[in-house]
């Protein structure tokens, strides 16, 4: 079930420099927490990234469950974008290089 | 926030209200306008709670130390680079400060309005969010926290009676504008 995960990016190890910053995956995670109500969550996953009303629902169980999901990624930029529109909205999210 | 001056009796007021909890009181209307049927008593209390909440928003300088009680309303990105998370926190708290405080204006603007427009509700479920990450918090609410039968002896009883009042609003509205 887990539609969560982004694709993962295979590194160019013989050539680690070929990445710029700019290309450099991150993932935006949102973090299970004990206020944001369950029907809030899919609200704002909806709403901010037009996901359907089942894929929220999905990231929002897999935050409850889990603890925690990748609601989006993106270049640095993107992510850093899509964790304050998050935090506009109260959830608790992060963001890291996709690893 | 939330001094135990939110006076009055909002003990009563829940029990009020709680006969009308089950039935439809947030309809969205095709053309994009939510009808909002809450009693006089829960606008006097909301607009009170925005009160509180403009006021302890404004308590807190840019670049001073936060009121504990609201930590949740400016998380961390970054958490595993010191730098980029203070660089994230200078030039993002500002922003988030002025958009609640913008949205605290538009509901206290509607707060007797019996329909509203999309970004009205926009601001009326960010608003009612807030007032929950800040009263979870100075409640040090856990996922277990029910609502329960009251206990007169405990002083934050008033204090948790409000959180789940807003709980259940946030709900009935999110269940009404979901789609």
């Amino acid at each position: 079930m887990n539609q969560t995960e982004s694709s993962p990016v295979i590194a160019d190890e013989e050539n680690p420099g070929s990445m710029t910053d700019a290309d450099t995956p991150w993932v935006v995670l949102v973090w299970n927490d004990p206020i944001n109500l369950m029907s809030y969550v899919v609200h704002v996953l909806q709403k901010l990234f037009g996901y359907s009303s089942d894929k929220a629902t999905l990231l929002m169980l897999d935050v409850h469950h889990k603890g925690r999901a990748v609601v989006s990624n993106g270049n640095r930029e993107k992510a850093e974008l899509d964790v304050f529109k998050l935090h506009e909205f109260g959830l608790w999210a992060t963001m890291q290089k996709d690893v | 926030m939330f001094s135990s001056s939110t006076n009055s009796d909002s003990g009563r007021r829940c029990r009020k209200t709680s006969d009308v909890f089950f039935r439809y009181r947030f309809h969205q209307r095709r053309d994009g306008f939510m009808e909002v049927k809450i009693s006089d008593d829960e606008r006097r209390l909301l607009g009170e709670l925005i009160d509180q909440l403009r006021e302890l928003l404004l308590s807190t300088s840019p670049e001073g130390q936060l009121d504990p009680s609201l930590r949740r309303l400016y998380p961390a990105a970054y958490v595993d680079d010191v730098r980029q998370e203070q660089e994230y926190q200078r030039s993002t708290r500002d922003q988030l400060l002025e958009r609640r405080l913008a949205h605290l204006d538009i509901v206290e603007a509607t707060i007797n309005d019996v329909e509203l427009s999309p970004d009205s509700v926009t601001a009326w479920i960010t608003t009612v969010n807030d007032l929950r990450l800040v009263l979870g918090t100075q409640l040090d609410v856990s996922e277990d926290d029910e609502p329960r039968i009251l206990d007169p002896e405990d002083p934050q009883e008033q204090h948790r009676a409000i959180y789940h009042y807003l709980s259940h609003l946030l709900g009935e509205f999110v269940e009404a504008g979901g789609d």
